[in-house]
């Protein structure tokens, strides 16, 4: 739409199309609304005037009929506005499989952010033309908020778990990328930018920088500098929960519930062991809080999610 | 039947509206008590919920001897009232005086009890945010547990407090015969007051001191 | 058909008690007697209400000055005017006195203070030293909110984000929720007394069906503010305490839950924003028969949409927190029931709209304001309706988008209301006319410098730009600047009735009872009233809004 009136926000993701039809459907009927009324205001003010020369011979003080008209009219409208942007909103948090992964972590007050082979930048991401992106972000201080108004996502980032967000770059070009919940002082500055590239040149941009290894061959060194697999890897003589391909599996728990491990159940295991205990297996695993950071949790997740893969790789024919 | 003559404040046209007024004020203030102590519930079974076990095994840390006898304590003092009031109603103003006054001690037993388990569990490290230290498996869930017992049972003492002055300065004003003013209604409404703490109780000796007792 | 040589007879049937009242030397409710000490201990309910009216115009102006100063800012892009630090401190000091010591008082406690008993027929609330005790509270809350600002202020926003709040915050945070806390014990004490009173007070043969809609309104305004207040003292107690004992309630570093505080916190901040905008109501559905000489229109409806919309608000405050990590059917649910409320509302105003039909209408400053109000709380309701679509909340969420809604509800509706009612019923409160034509010229310079300053606001939230910013882009300028050029015409238009209402209380043309030929209660009394409003207790026998305009047509006047 922003093609047609240049001076409208660019709508630079697969959502943003939508949101503006949604948008622009809501703005025209909610502008008849307010016209109409405005209108009969203005008109019967006009007309009913004190002293103007208008019948007013039975002046009704109420109307049963009108009453239920006007009563379930807009409840239809609003029913049916709401099933549009509800659908549109469970799109939003659907994140197609193969999206790719990016790491964010939201810091008073810039955005660090990691792609999967390792490459970091701060206050900038760089993402691939048409590829689906999904954001697993958490926050170290306080509770940010990732939006950039061009690809009408948002989502707050929280500390102490993971929210995560995607979409589908559909334009080239630059962004803004804001922070919009309230975090101190230089909230105002927690600004960057989204740069969309195509393909190719992501790929190459992918290589370039700061040569690290990949997170998850990160999260597997980091799998052994803090002495995990110690005790999950099947040479251990400590009975400890087999780790591989954890992610998506579902786990039975101590208490009797049952979850599917996903990126926040890593976590929690992390910091908060004895909170999610495997049915069977004794609550002996130390905390790691205040020694691992968000970054080498995201890291680890990464490694175990890479685990995951090749553990099927391997049992594919 | 009490044949005194009322006071009855300006703004009213008879004793009938005014009692009506006060008896309805009071039970609205009793629903914004409830509103105010209602996060508090909504946390404990929030924490119920998600910390089950740690919540059993921090409940059995309670003292239930001396949180039975309070328990006991206070419904006795329930009924201290409500025939204080019903002595009272009926013109037997020293009777109401003296049951007012053992209203009023059996809430300061109860005060002291509870003071004597705070004490208790302070001594055994049970107070977050001072020195907590519980089972490393249950830690986080217990010191929520905990932490919401000395919240509510907390709040609970502070508005047992404003009973208990309430109760005593009724009492007092019966003692120097001021009827007219230490009146039936205002009795009535003191006692409709108490009896709400001794609900919130009710509720509370369960929620901290019950849950998985059953079979030790 | 009929043909009324006299317009006067078709007025409604009230006495004609508009012939000036003898009033030196006769006592009413104000002259009686002018000692300080007698104003400090007063059990009237009027004289309260001038009391809190003289507290809420000085905290007006201080949450004014403080957007004046907010407004000053952004008409640059840079953050060039204060700093960070000192913007953020400004819009949490604009946040938490105009919604807790300026709107939620506003209409309840001085209109309502003034005006319920009388409209009822009674002599005074069913509390009246609890009345008093309400002020003497909320001056108390009022002073350490000031005292919290005084002493370097508080940078959380007045909605107090946990973590922020609890464990980042360096500034006076404590400090400004007790005063918050405080106020709200007074905000509760004020809605008990107005329950009670409406329940146990009302005049022989004032039915329930019989109340002016301001009562209505009132009366569940107070319903919100006794069910959803404690739960507001409640979390801060809550942040208190993790703040000055380190325990983990909100803070996930400590085992805590974030998104606890957010629940517990619009569990009564949306309730609340009803608080503010019934009361406003109420005051339209008086001024609005008034000037059109007509019945209300679907008085019945009108009544159940104002409970409708008590009740079901209690149910929306999940849509603050659409994109906060919130279960997306937990959305579901709420954006469902943020749509649901806005029927209610919806129905209030095809219900004005339709009082004017067939009406008889003047234009004076009252009338001016209410269909003002009617305007703007329309556009505002209407922008909610795009908030309470999730899908077009993820973007709209935390931007200007959001912030013009509000204001658009809350100044452009309840400000507007307020002063609409002010105007209304200042003959009755003073004895004085305020001087009419500057009561029109106020009107429409607040109506036109509101809508400059806050519709730009739209576009920009649609753009992107987030609220709560010091700074921002450049190509957010020109529209920040409208809006400041907006704001300077409104704070003319909010200054001008302090001069006019002033001048008329020693200049003013003395008033009679009924100088509106309104019906109500409160028209039957002299104005000023006197200390008892009535002397004997009026019984009520007719319907509400008892107006007939002009019979017949071709009415020559």
């Amino acid at each position: 739409m922003s093609d047609h009136f240049p001076m409208l926000l660019a709508d630079a993701s697969s959502a943003a199309g939508r949101f503006d039809w949604l948008m622009l459907s809501l703005l025209l009927v909610t502008g008849a609304m307010a016209v109409l009324l405005a209108g009969l205001i203005i008109f019967f003010s006009i007309r009913y005037r004190k002293g103007s020369a208008a019948d007013r011979t039975n002046p009704p003080s109420g109307a049963r009929g009108l009453e239920a008209a006007w009563t379930i009219f807009p409840l239809l409208m609003f029913l049916g506005i709401f099933t549009w942007a509800a659908f549109d909103y469970a799109q939003l948090y659907r994140a197609p499989d193969d999206a790719l992964p990016v790491f964010v972590v939201a810091k008073q007050w810039m955005w660090k952010v990691q792609h999967p082979n390792g490459r970091r930048e701060i206050d900038e991401l760089h993402v691939p033309l048409g590829e689906a992106v999904k954001l697993v972000m958490t926050s170290q201080d306080v509770i940010h908020s990732f939006f950039v108004p061009a690809f009408r996502v948002k989502q707050d980032v929280v500390p102490g778990r993971y929210t995560s967000l995607w979409f589908k770059a559909t334009k080239l070009g630059t962004y803004h990328l804001f922070c919009a919940e309230y975090c101190g002082t230089d909230h105002a500055g927690m600004r960057g930018r989204v740069i969309v590239m195509p393909p190719d040149e992501y790929a190459r941009w992918l290589q370039q920088g700061n040569t690290e290894s990949g997170i998850a061959a990160q999260g597997f060194a980091l799998f052994r500098k803090y002495g995990c697999s110690g005790c999950h890897s099947a040479g251990s003589s400590v009975h400890a929960p087999d780790l591989t391909g954890l992610l998506g599996r579902t786990v039975h728990l101590q208490d009797g519930r049952s979850l599917i491990a996903d990126e926040n159940y890593v976590r929690d295991s992390i910091l908060l062991p004895k909170k999610d205990v495997v049915a069977g297996y004794a609550p002996v695993m130390p905390s790691f809080a205040g020694q691992v950071s968000e970054e080498d949790i995201l890291a680890l997740i990464e490694y175990l999610r890479q685990t995951g893969a090749d553990h099927d790789d391997r049992q594919r024919p | 039947m009490n044949t005194e003559a009322m006071q009855i404040a300006e703004q009213f046209d008879s004793a009938a509206q005014q009692r009506e007024a006060a008896t309805f004020g009071m039970w609205i203030f009793l629903a914004t008590e409830l509103m105010f102590f209602g996060p508090l519930f909504f946390g404990y079974l929030y924490g119920r919920t998600h910390f089950g076990e740690a919540f059993g095994a921090a409940s059995r840390h309670t003292d239930i001897a001396l949180g039975t006898i309070n328990t006991t304590v206070l419904l006795t003092s329930s009924a201290a009232i409500a025939s204080a009031a019903a002595a009272r109603r009926l013109g037997a103003t020293r009777l109401a005086m003296r049951l007012l006054f053992v209203t009023a001690a059996l809430g300061t037993l109860f005060l002291v009890l509870k003071g004597i388990e705070y004490r208790h569990e302070w001594q055994e490290h049970l107070v977050p945010g001072l020195r907590f230290s519980f089972a490393p498996q249950y830690t986080d869930g217990a010191e929520i547990f905990f932490f919401l017992y000395f919240v509510l049972t907390g709040l609970h003492a502070v508005h047992l407090c404003a009973g208990i002055v309430l109760t005593l300065f009724f009492a007092l004003h019966l003692r120097r015969e001021n009827l007219l003013f230490a009146n039936e209604e205002k009795i009535e409404i003191a006692a409709l007051y108490w009896h709400f703490v001794d609900v919130v109780w009710i509720f509370l000796y369960p929620m901290l001191y019950l849950i998985e007792r059953a079979g030790g | 058909m009929t043909i009324a040589s006299d317009p006067e007879q078709n007025r409604a049937n009230v006495p004609r008690t508009d012939e000036p009242v003898a009033s030196s030397g006769s006592e009413n409710y104000f002259s009686r007697d002018f000692s300080l000490k007698s104003w400090l201990t007063t059990h009237d309910h009027k004289r309260i209400a001038l009391l809190y009216m003289a507290s809420i115009i000085a905290f007006f102006f201080i949450g004014g000055a403080a957007a004046t100063v907010i407004r000053l800012e952004l008409a640059t892009p840079q953050g060039d005017l204060v700093t960070a630090d000192t913007y953020n401190k400004l819009f949490t000091a604009h946040g938490v006195i105009m919604v807790w010591m300026f709107l939620i008082p506003s209409i309840p406690s001085v209109l309502g203070n003034f005006l319920m008993p009388m409209m009822i027929g009674a002599r005074d609330l069913a509390f009246p030293r609890l009345n008093l005790a309400s002020w003497y509270v909320y001056m108390t809350g009022g002073i350490f909110t000031l005292l919290a600002l005084v002493l370097g202020g508080v940078d959380t926003g007045w909605t107090f984000y946990t973590p922020f709040s609890t464990m980042f915050s360096n500034s006076n945070v404590i400090l400004v929720m007790v005063g918050v806390f405080i106020v709200g014990i007074s905000s509760i004490m004020t809605g008990l007394n107005f329950i009670v009173t409406v329940h146990t007070m009302r005049a022989p043969g004032m039915t329930w069906f019989r109340l002016p809609l301001f009562v209505w309104a009132n009366y569940a305004t107070s319903i919100i503010l006794v069910l959803a207040t404690p739960v507001l003292a409640m979390t801060l107690v809550l942040v208190g305490l993790e703040r000055l004992l380190h325990v983990g309630i909100f803070d996930p570093a400590l085992g805590g839950d974030p998104l606890l505080f957010q629940h517990l916190f619009w569990f009564y901040s949306h309730p609340a924003v009803y608080i503010m905008v019934l009361p406003a109501m109420g005051v339209v559905s008086e001024i609005i028969p008034c000037f059109a000489r007509k019945r209300v229109f679907g008085y019945r409806f009108m009544a159940y949409a104002i409970l409708g919309i008590a009740i079901i608000g209690f149910l929306v405050w999940g849509h603050h927190m659409f994109v906060s990590g919130q279960s997306v059917y937990a959305g579901m649910v709420f954006s469902l029931l943020s749509f649901l409320v806005a029927v209610p509302s919806a129905i209030k105003v095809f219900n004005w709209t339709a009082t004017l039909y067939k009406g008889s209408i003047t234009f004076t400053a009252p009338m001016l304001y209410a269909l003002g109000f009617v305007g703007l709380f329309t556009i505002g309701g209407l922008t909610g309706l795009f908030l309470a679509s999730l899908a077009l909340d993820v973007h709209l969420t935390d931007t200007y988008f959001v912030v013009a809604h509000f204001h658009y509800i809350m100044v452009g509706g309840a400000v507007m209301a307020y002063l609409g009612g002010i105007h209304f019923w200042w003959p009755k409160i003073t004895g004085r006319l305020y001087p009419e034509i500057w009561g029109r010229v106020a009107a429409v310079l607040i109506f036109c410098g509101f809508n400059l300053t806050f519709f730009p606001q739209y576009l920009l939230g649609y753009e992107g730009m987030p609220r709560r910013y010091h700074s921002y882009p450049p190509e957010f300028q020109v529209l920040n600047i409208l809006s400041s050029a907006g704001a300077s015409i409104l704070a003319i238009g909010y200054l001008l009735p302090m001069f006019y209402l002033a001048w008329s209380l020693f200049y003013g043309k003395r008033a009679g009872a009924n100088p509106w030929q309104a019906t109500g209660l409160e028209w039957q009394t002299p104005s000023p009233p006197p200390k008892d409003n009535f002397d004997t207790t009026p019984v009520v026998t007719e319907e509400p809004y008892a107006y007939t305009p002009q019979i017949t047509s071709g009415l020559v006047q």
